[in-house]
């Protein structure tokens, strides 16, 4: 089962390594990762996305709160959080087929940023789920590359990752 | 003060109480030994002949004064062999800080000469680690460094120094407190869930308590005592907690384990509720944690929560700091009796019988047994890795105010006389008794040059069979005999390699070299070794 993971670190360097090792050494599994600074310049934010049962995410848990930089850990029910992903797309496109992708872009909500004879680039933000529908309506046309940000999530409502 | 930072990072140790440093130096951690030097009268520096060798003689020395103690290295191969004793000690939970040099910080990830990542390659063995990038911040590095490795659940913390940042000059003052947002170990006990263990012990008809190296860590053998006097329960020990519950006590039943003694895994099996206190069930402790927690209540006390269900389901978890709660229950418990449960317990009990040895040999765990019987009460035995590790674990019956040593979660060779050093160093009116087996021996015994050279008492016993013994009873026994790699041809005559040192030694081959042998090493503290000869073919247990 897939859980996503919230953590508040000191905005060290080697803090990241730290994470990323514990992860491989106790062999959970990742699924993505994502990090950035927050609303203090002094602390960073990780969501890191992780597959396995309740005692594996326990121990991720309980693990991660022993290293010293680790300021937080929430891990979030799928029901209490809201978490999206961004992903830029390379897709072939000659100029017959670009107002089809430009429907599945409207109704997708997604963006051209960039566009040349044989190809179009385009930005969509998403939950998961969405991303993987996108992906595979636009498949059809062929894929030329494709890069993603990892998962990022906040809590629905007044909740906040420090109460 | 207007100082340099290797000044500074010596008047961190002196504020930290440090008198002893075990350090091997080297281009990268010059500027640091040469403050060295002008306090050598405060702090001194012990050379020993392997850089994890000094990390061994800190965490011996650590294990006896219940604080954190330091071990240099320079940078690259320095720093690199000083990562056995950190994971040794990591997975020990012993305190120590590993203090190593580097190369300058312009040529960091240059691959310069000497340059080891050695903060990233240490990373998975330390409970923290720094790499100093300031030399402003060594005051309060040094602080959290002491303060993180000795709190909460104890651990190795290293310090990575480039050899410029120690030369730097600084404004030096000792902060007094540590301030860290993320690091709050819990050390009182939830008082509902106290309540819960005095309910769940109180309740308990075949009650057992389990001890590991927490107990030490926190320094609660004496509350274990009266929880185990006043409530009658019985006590067993992992090879961590030996020595932390007396040895004669009545409601004593040894050591648990694939290589413990059949009364504690006895008791294990048939408890109806377990107290384990500081012990994280390891798997060579618990073989099957799955069996156990479905036959038994479980109340797991550790001061790591990431301990408490990670080996075995808990029914009462209960988080702190071992003193603190055992205190804690202590308040909430009355007077029980199982005599029952004791008298059933005693059935297991067997006085050992040992087989008439070989010619030319001794048995090792009568050769033990006898010189436990002799030994000055306080000795603190220090143990290898290996057969003659559980020899002395089972063995060894210990007096009350003896201390037993070893490397119990990593199982490092080598890690006794280094140790035995360090304890002995830490207490000097207490005698230093180190074990081990000539495999252990070949890596370890360049230290008896640091025994002479500093006038380091430690009797140094050492179990030849020309065998790595522990694996080649494996090898007999789940390799159909196919002995290999386990011969030590080649060995030298011990006798003579510690003449060669001016260490006065002897041999035993039968019972009248055993007597000689344990009257001496019983008697006047020095420096000395026994060579005890056994079967190559004696077993572990």
């Amino acid at each position: 089962m897939k859980h996503t993971i919230s953590v508040l670190v000191e905005n060290h360097s080697g803090v990241l390594s730290r994470i990323s090792g514990l992860f491989s050494r106790r062999g959970f599994n990742i699924e993505s990762l994502a990090v950035g600074p927050t609303e203090n310049p002094e602390v960073s934010r990780i969501t890191i996305i992780a597959d396995g049962d309740d005692h594996t995410v326990e121990q991720i848990e309980k693990q991660l709160n022993k290293l010293i930089e680790v300021i937080k850990v929430k891990s979030f029910r799928p029901s209490d959080c809201m978490a999206r992903e961004l992903m830029l797309l390379k897709v072939s496109a000659t100029a017959e087929k670009r107002q089809e992708i430009m429907t599945i872009c409207e109704i997708t909500e997604s963006k051209v940023i960039d566009l040349t004879v044989n190809t179009m680039t385009l930005e969509i933000c998403d939950k998961y789920d969405h991303l993987v529908k996108f992906v595979s309506l636009l498949e059809p046309y062929g894929i030329v590359e494709m890069v993603r940000t990892g998962t990022i999530a906040i809590q629905r409502g007044n909740e906040t990752i420090t109460k | 003060m207007k100082m340099s930072a290797s000044k500074a990072m010596v008047e961190c140790l002196k504020a930290e109480g440090i008198d002893t440093v075990y350090g091997y130096p080297g281009a990268a951690i010059c500027p640091f030994f040469d403050a060295l030097l002008d306090e050598e009268n405060t702090i001194r520096n012990i050379l020993v002949r392997h850089e994890a060798n000094g990390g061994h003689a800190a965490s011996g020395f650590a294990r006896m004064r219940g604080t954190p103690q330091v071990c240099i290295a320079t940078s690259g191969p320095g720093a690199v062999n000083l990562i056995t004793a950190i994971a040794t000690a990591y997975a020990d939970s012993i305190p120590i800080i590993a203090i190593t040099g580097q190369v300058a910080t312009e040529q960091i990830g240059s691959d310069a000469f000497q340059e080891a990542d050695i903060t990233g390659a240490a990373e998975p063995f330390v409970k923290h680690s720094y790499l100093v990038k300031d030399a402003n911040e060594i005051p309060r590095i040094f602080k959290e460094a002491f303060y993180i490795a000795g709190s909460g659940r104890p651990g190795p913390v290293l310090i990575d120094v480039p050899v410029d940042v120690q030369k730097a000059m600084i404004d030096f003052s000792y902060p007094k407190s540590v301030k860290i947002r993320s690091y709050k170990p819990t050390i009182k006990g939830n008082f509902m869930q106290v309540k819960r263990v005095a309910k769940a012990l109180k309740n308990a008809k075949r009650p057992l308590i389990c001890i590991g190296g927490g107990v030490f860590a926190s320094n609660a053998c004496e509350e274990v005592r009266k929880l185990s006097e006043i409530m009658d329960i019985p006590v067993i020990t992992t090879m961590m907690g030996i020595s932390c519950f007396n040895d004669e006590d009545r409601l004593f039943f040894g050591m648990i384990g694939t290589h413990g003694v059949k009364s504690a895994n006895a008791a294990a099996n048939d408890c109806d509720t377990l107290l384990l206190v500081g012990a994280r069930v390891g798997d060579r402790a618990v073989k099957t944690p799955l069996a156990l927690e479905e036959s038994t209540t479980i109340i797991h006390m550790d001061i790591d929560p990431a301990e408490i269900g990670k080996n075995i389901g808990t029914d009462i978890p209960l988080v702190g700091n071992a003193k603190d709660v055992l205190s804690q229950l202590l308040e909430q418990v009355e007077p029980m009796k199982h005599d029952e449960w004791v008298e059933h317990l005693e059935k297991y009990r067997k006085p050992r019988k040992f087989p008439k040895a070989k010619k030319g040999t001794v048995d090792p765990r009568q050769f033990i047994e006898k010189l436990s019987a002799a030994m000055p009460a306080d000795t603190t035995v220090v143990a290898d890795v290996g057969q003659n590790q559980i020899w002395a674990a089972t063995s060894y019956k210990l007096k009350p105010g003896g201390r037993f040593l070893t490397s119990g979660g990593m199982g490092t060779m080598g890690y006794s006389l280094p140790c035995a050093m360090g304890a002995k160093m830490a207490c000097p009116d207490r005698t230093s008794l180190q074990i081990c087996g000539d495999g252990s021996f070949q890596m370890q015994f360049m230290e008896m040059a640091t025994c002479v050279q500093y006038g380091v008492n430690v009797k140094i016993v050492v179990m030849t069979n020309n065998r790595l013994g522990m694996v080649r009873e494996l090898q007999d026994i789940g390799f159909n005999g196919r002995k290999v790699s386990v011969f030590l041809d080649g060995s030298p005559d011990f006798v003579k390699l510690a003449a060669a040192y001016g260490i006065p030694a002897m041999r035993v081959t039968d019972t009248r070299s055993m007597n000689k042998a344990i009257d001496a090493l019983a008697g006047e503290d020095r420096l000395m070794l026994v060579e005890v000869c056994v079967d190559e073919d004696a077993p572990t247990l």
